[in-house]
């Protein structure tokens, strides 16, 4: 499978005063073309951090990560955005209060490599697509909106974009059960764009995924396809993270 | 029900310190154009009591002290407001790339701004001060405002950190947008109270550092402000006399002022502060 995207030994420490937070320690693995690959780890394994580094919102303390061969220092930042892109966890704060809908996402479009002579026609797809009514938000300010909907905007955005690469942080944990399905479903559409959904949701990922890495304090400990991490995991990590989905190994193993 | 009593309760206080100010903002602007007396004539004699000629009575050089008063408030607020703009206007740049942009940026502004933290203002002032010979209403206000601004910063700095993560920020710089674009429309708007706020504060700040300074000697020299009337009582020992119309009607009117000021400033606050109001 050809590449998209490879991190090798990629390291993040954090100085707070006289404390280190080695936050990601020695990443390293590649993502092919249109997978999907799921990156799994509780709460302050430094998924997050992983995610910034490849978003180049920080600086890595280490390590190297390429973009289809290329050091992604080297593309301009309007040109690395242009091919990834993220979503984020919190509906709340994810969206400018004080512009609406349409102005959001005309925003957006700004940084699409797909220009277009009627960027509302396009806005209005976008946001049809995910199975909002346009009319019914195209004037409301965000605040306005539930969190459903908000995510689901946030989609509408990565559609109006087509990134190459998306990073998903946790996009569906802030959301109620219910609607998390509809939400999974709309990022599925987006087949076509290689996909890292990072979650603490092991269940999610397995379902999901076409490979995952599991991951603890920093350090990347295991990777392969869900099934075989399920399985047959050979971390003890990973092994302790599949006992404490107790339905699941019950139910589908 | 609870929570509806509460809102009305907090626009009260806005209401009221709004009121109070606007009267006396429009009182001191509307009056002075159509004065047919100039508030530096002397006209009496000194320490002339309250009489239907000089309804406040008249000040150590025989001024009428009612005109004094009227002309010094508009004085007094023209140089607060100039003062506080500035002040907010360097506060707020300082604060909002120190916070916002975090990293060496902040270090080197919350230096410089620690640095005039713990240096006293008034010392700043008075060096300012005597090293300039004639200080108009302008020159009063700069040196105020240009001493004043630290703990906006502050203030600001602070509420800008706590916007700095979050994601409609990061969506922002996902748009290719550009650091300028990001702190116009991503970090000021969700500033903006805190912005008028401090304003209100540094304004009233600014009328009492110009009383300060002006019953030090160093007020501003070709015209009459509160500070100024207050200086001359206190040089003429007006209280110890009995002639409290040279003194009291000064300070009444700087404590109206700041008072409504404060009134309404901790009125805003509670609105936009839900944790004051006990929502959260
Ligand atoms: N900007 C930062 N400064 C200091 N420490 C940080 C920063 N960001 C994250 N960390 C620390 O790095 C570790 C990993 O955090 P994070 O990447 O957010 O984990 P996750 O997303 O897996 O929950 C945590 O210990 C966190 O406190
Ligand atoms: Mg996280």
């Amino acid at each position: 499978m050809e590449k998209i995207f490879e991190c090798v030994d990629l390291c993040k420490t954090f100085q707070k005063g006289r404390k280190r937070i080695e936050a990601v320690k020695n990443a390293s693995f590649s993502i092919g073309k249109g997978e999907i690959i799921s990156l799994v780890g509780e709460s302050g394994s430094g998924k997050s951090t992983l995610a910034n580094l490849m978003l180049r919102f920080l600086k890595p303390t280490g390590g190297e990560a390429f973009l289809d061969g290329k050091k992604i220092e080297d593309y301009r930042k309007k040109e690395y955005w242009k091919k990834v892109q993220a979503i984020f966890q919190d509906p709340f704060s994810s969206f400018n209060d004080f512009f609406s809908v349409k102005k959001i996402l005309e925003r957006a479009i700004k940084i699409s490599s797909y220009p277009s002579p009627d960027p509302e026609e396009r806005i209005r797809e976008a946001v049809e697509a995910v199975n909002i009514r346009y009319e019914e938000i195209c004037d409301k300010k965000p605040f306005e909106l539930s969190g459903g909907q908000k995510q689901r905007l946030m989609i509408a955005r990565i559609y109006l974009i087509k990134p190459e690469l998306l990073i998903a942080d946790e996009p569906t944990s802030m959301i109620d059960a219910v609607l998390r399905a509809g939400i999974l479903e709309l990022l599925l559409k987006l087949r076509g764009t290689t996909i890292m959904l990072i979650t603490h949701d092991l269940a999610l990922a397995y379902y999901i995924s076409d490979r995952m890495l599991i991951m603890q304090n920093g350090r990347i400990v295991e990777e392969g396809e869900p099934q075989k991490i399920l399985e047959a995991p050979e971390h003890p990590y990973t092994k302790k993270l599949i006992e404490d989905v107790p339905k699941l190994s019950e139910e589908w193993l | 029900m609870n929570l509806k009593k509460r809102a009305g309760a907090l626009n009260k206080k806005l209401l009221i310190g709004a009121i109070i100010f606007f009267v006396i903002l429009i009182v001191s602007f509307a009056y002075p154009p159509f004065s047919k007396r100039d508030p530096l004539e002397m006209e009496g004699m000194m320490f002339e009591p309250p009489s239907s000629l000089y309804p406040l009575g008249t000040d150590n050089f025989g001024r009428d002290v009612l005109t004094e008063l009227i002309f010094g408030t508009k004085t007094s607020i023209t140089i607060g407001f100039i003062a506080g703009s500035i002040a907010t206007l360097i506060g707020t740049t300082i604060g909002v790339f120190a916070g916002y942009c975090g990293g060496n940026t902040d270090n080197i502004l919350n230096t410089i701004t620690n640095i005039f933290l713990v240096i006293p203002p008034i010392l700043i002032l008075i060096v300012i001060s005597v090293s300039i010979q004639s200080r108009s209403i302008l020159i009063m206000s700069l040196i105020l405002g240009i001493t004043s601004w630290p703990w906006t910063a502050r203030a600001i700095r602070a509420q800008a950190q706590s916007l700095r993560n979050r994601e409609h920020i990061k969506m922002a710089k996902l748009n290719g947008e550009s650091l300028a674009e990001i702190i116009a429309f991503e970090v000021l708007p969700y500033l903006a109270s805190y912005i008028v706020m401090a304003f209100i504060l540094q304004v009233s700040t600014g009328i009492l550092n110009e009383a300060a300074m002006s019953m030090l000697g160093l007020g501003p020299t070709d015209t009459v402000s509160l500070g100024t009337m207050l200086e001359w009582a206190l040089l003429f020992e007006s209280a110890r006399i009995g002639a409290w119309w040279a003194f009291i009607p000064p300070g009444l009117a700087i404590t109206m002022i700041t008072f409504s000021l404060y009134l309404a400033n901790s009125g805003m606050d509670e609105i936009v502060n839900p944790r004051l109001r006990g929502v959260v």
